[in-house]
């Protein structure tokens, strides 16, 4: 009685077996070849990251032009457009088809009153200038603290920006770069990669109280480039805010002083926190301007080590008044 | 081949109401959301009205416009199951694409089994636990069910494949869980079409009850139909339209009329040789019998440990959030605070509430903080679970005086670098957002290990200025465990969560 079980296997031929035999070495061969070619002592193949470092954003030092000038005055564009008069005029500092980056302060989610950030007028201003000295791109950004599309939209300052003809530029997680800051603290920090992509680099901090620092002015301001678990730079904050400064020579530093936060920063909160000072001071020397807009808080340059600190690395001088600069009203 | 059939009207809205469906949650941040009513389809639906009405007494505002939907159900039929729900959208298209059925099959598959009876028992046992103050219908009820699959994970897995949808990725709490629940209810589809709608849904029992009486409905003539079935074929509801209709199963998807070749099918009003129509395919005594499960199930359910019972210090809940007990009579666990928050600090809890506090919002500071002049989640929070707040009021400005407090900071000096280790920080008073701020320091002279001395500022509490947002929590360098820790106490909704006298 046949089954449906008695199928049979066939026998095999010599060429079937030729070509068996041949796929069956075939097979183990590329096993052993895989096996070789990818044998290692690490668990976890690890790629080795580019690290990068800060480019030289800045112009060749000039005799002829102040290298500090303070502007006193309540309409800002104008008080913008007079400083960098001062200074050589925006052509000095930023060239046709320069793609430009402005780091002003946008670190939280208030409205400009509050004067924890930059003064939104302010930023659309320079903006606007760069616009007009033909920058091919003028990027506007920061590593804020609270959310950061809130805190662009309310500091105003992504209305002002959008509207001079600038792009905000957002740092979203995969947006940074491991960079070497070759500092005495910071080393290797992951840091908003556009500043990688551009020519030219513009700081536009506010000033303002800060409890452990003293101050939170220019030098300070680049806490905003990193990325990663940055708070633990408060651990030794006057020799990391010197080594960011030292990592980073912006092209320009224009200090927002026309609100100053004098207390309870550096959020602030409060509009009795803010003190009204209607100044505008434009530089070159980061820790000059720094040690100008102490006067506003009330310290000497004594309370606030990282200045001497960066004096000392040969960065700028404290002394404001060795150096040539400017006074004017508008 | 006639276009405007109510087939394609159908399809045409079905379309629409999706598409609008994606488009409001995808609108539900910061940036998008301006005035648009983004939790419009939770709005529209009559459970959450209803069972929430049992459990409170009120209509909250926008959940008004479900009246709608009761009113077209009363006269047209169950049509928003296969018109308007996005679940059941969803679920239909999901059905097409697994169909890999022969035609013979598909009879079989689109009749009406006893096993759809299952939803008005869900249904009966969701209301009564809601008739003595339980508000669980948001576990089962479309409409929340679908929008917290996308809030909590479609729309995260979407910005993880690579859309833009956030600034950065979100991630919630047992996220998977929920992503799986809604990828298990799809998947039922391969077996049984619109499994969900004909066997589960809450929802689709309740209009299904509400259709019974409806004027326009699906009509076979008697005289014309020869019996061949045909209009099983792509019938939405099981609604047996060969036979005499089962309104309250009826989707009204109109796809049999284009199906009948003898045209006998019709929609609308009775005509001369129409066929009569079954009623409602519920056992009595079951019913009785789910309604007494309810009523044992529901004192189990109350006589146990629960953020009602005694405080949770991990129970923080949005700023604006109504007391515990009132809050989990409104909360309906729909996601939309989650999906809307910019910070991603609402997380949708698990057990830290008790059971019925399954997957509503609390606050977690080691994922993000409440952002001090956000008012965003009590925008957008259909029910009133969490009341809608002016920025004024939840920082407390004038007139309003004091701030919405939602919790209160703690210190763990052990673990707290100026305190423990000697080391310079206070992080947390820098972020900390009131002003006056909340966290303040002394500074003190601190002798070191080897013998010199160090001036270090040492962070505290200022209890009554603390809001309890959980920057401080969030920001701290000791990022694991943080060495400044929010917990719920002296929260603004509770009476009894307070620890300060003078408050």
């Amino acid at each position: 009685m046949p089954s449906k079980h008695d199928n049979k296997e066939p026998l095999l031929d010599r060429r079937q077996f030729l070509i068996k035999a041949g796929t069956t070495c075939g097979i183990a061969a590329g096993v052993g070849i895989w096996g070789y070619a990818f044998y290692s002592d690490n668990p976890v193949r690890r790629s080795s990251e580019k690290i990068l470092t800060f480019k030289n954003y800045r112009v060749p030092d000039s005799a002829t032009f102040p290298s500090l000038v303070i502007v006193r005055g309540m309409d800002i564009e104008k008080m913008v457009t007079a400083s960098l008069d001062k200074l050589g005029g925006i052509s000095r500092f930023i060239g046709p088809g320069d793609r430009v980056l402005i780091k002003p302060n946008v670190g939280w989610d208030r409205q400009p009153e509050q004067a924890a950030n930059t003064n939104p007028e302010l930023v659309g201003a320079v903006v606007g200038l760069c616009r007009d000295a033909r920058a091919s791109e003028v990027w506007v950004t920061d590593v804020s603290i609270n959310n950061p599309y809130r805190c662009f939209v309310r500091s105003g300052i992504e209305n002002a920006v959008r509207k001079s003809g600038g792009t905000v530029k957002y740092t979203t997680e995969s947006d940074f770069v491991l960079t070497d800051l070759r500092g005495q603290a910071l080393k290797v920090w992951p840091v908003s990669r556009f500043y990688h992509e551009v020519d030219k680099v513009i700081n536009m901090p506010v000033v303002k109280h800060h409890s452990l620092s003293k101050c939170t002015i220019s030098m300070k301001n680049w806490y905003g480039v990193l990325g990663g678990q940055r708070n633990r730079l408060h651990q030794d904050i006057n020799t990391s805010i010197a080594d960011l400064a030292s990592a980073i020579r912006p092209t320009l530093t224009i200090v927002d002083a026309t609100r100053v936060l004098v207390r309870n920063g550096p959020t602030g909160g409060n509009i009795s926190d803010v003190s009204p000072e209607n100044t505008v001071i434009a530089g070159l020397d980061e820790i000059a301007l720094d040690a100008y807009s102490l006067n506003f808080l009330d310290l000497k340059v004594e309370d606030v080590p990282f200045l001497t600190i960066g004096e000392k690395r040969g960065i700028g001088v404290t002394d404001w008044n060795s150096l040539n600069y400017v006074e004017l009203n508008v | 081949m006639k276009f405007l059939t109510l087939q394609n009207l159908r399809r045409i809205y079905s379309v629409f109401f999706f598409v609008l469906f994606l488009f409001l949650v995808a609108i539900t941040d910061f940036r998008n959301m301006k005035g648009y009513e983004v939790s419009l389809f939770l709005e529209l639906d009559p459970l959450v009205a209803f069972a929430s009405f049992l459990t409170s007494w009120t209509v909250y505002k926008g959940l008004a416009l479900s009246l709608i939907v009761i009113l077209i159900t009363l006269i047209f039929g169950r049509v928003f199951c296969s018109w308007i729900c996005p679940m059941g959208i969803l679920n239909q298209w999901v059905s097409h694409l697994f169909n890999k059925r022969r035609p013979v099959d598909d009879y079989r598959v689109n009749a009406y089994r006893p096993l759809f009876r299952m939803k008005y028992y869900i249904l009966t046992i969701l209301l009564v636990l809601a008739v003595f103050g339980s508000l669980q219908i948001g576990l089962l009820d479309p409409i929340a069910l679908i929008t917290r699959s996308f809030a909590v994970s479609t729309f995260p897995a979407l910005h993880y494949a690579g859309g833009q949808f956030y600034i950065k990725q979100p991630v919630f709490y047992g996220g998977t869980f929920l992503a799986l629940i809604f990828i298990i209810i799809l998947f039922a589809n391969r077996f049984l079409s619109r499994f969900w709608c004909r066997v589960l849904c809450p929802l689709g029992a309740l209009l299904g009850i509400v259709s019974s009486g409806s004027i326009m409905r699906i009509r076979r003539d008697v005289e014309k139909c020869t019996d061949c079935q045909k209009c099983l074929r792509y019938c939405h509801g099981g609604c047996d339209p060969h036979l005499e209709l089962r309104t309250a199963e009826c989707h009204g998807c109109m796809n049999c009329i284009e199906d009948c070749p003898e045209d006998a099918i019709h929609y609308g009003t009775a005509r001369k040789h129409s066929s009569i129509h079954a009623p409602v395919d519920v056992n009595r005594r079951r019913v009785i019998e789910t309604a007494v499960a309810g009523l044992i199930f529901f004192p189990m359910m109350r006589s146990v440990v629960n953020a009602k019972t005694a405080p949770k210090y991990d129970v923080i809940r949005p700023p604006g959030s109504i007391d515990e007990n009132d809050f989990l009579r409104r909360c309906i666990k729909c996601g939309e605070c989650m999906r809307v928050c910019p910070t991603n600090v609402i997380q949708p809890a698990l057990l830290e509430g008790g059971f019925e506090a399954l997957w509503t919002p609390i606050l977690m500071n080691t994922i993000g903080y409440c952002e001090y002049n956000c008012v965003l989640c009590g925008q957008v929070c259909p029910t009133g679970a969490i009341e809608p707040l002016s920025v004024e009021k939840k920082v407390g400005k004038a007139p309003y005086g004091k701030p919405v407090m939602i919790g209160t900071a703690f210190y763990d000096r052990g673990r707290c670098l100026p305190w423990a280790m000697n080391t310079e920080c206070i992080v947390c008073e820098e972020v900390c957002p009131t002003s006056p701020k909340a966290i303040w320091f002394q500074t003190a002279e601190i002798k070191m290990r080897d013998g010199t001395t160090k001036l270090l500022k040492l962070p505290h509490v200022d209890p009554n200025l603390c809001v309890g947002c959980g920057i401080c929590e969030n920001k701290c360098p000791v990022h694991d465990r943080a060495a400044v820790r929010v917990t719920s106490i002296g929260e603004a909704r509770s009476r009894i969560n307070q620890m300060i006298l003078a408050r």
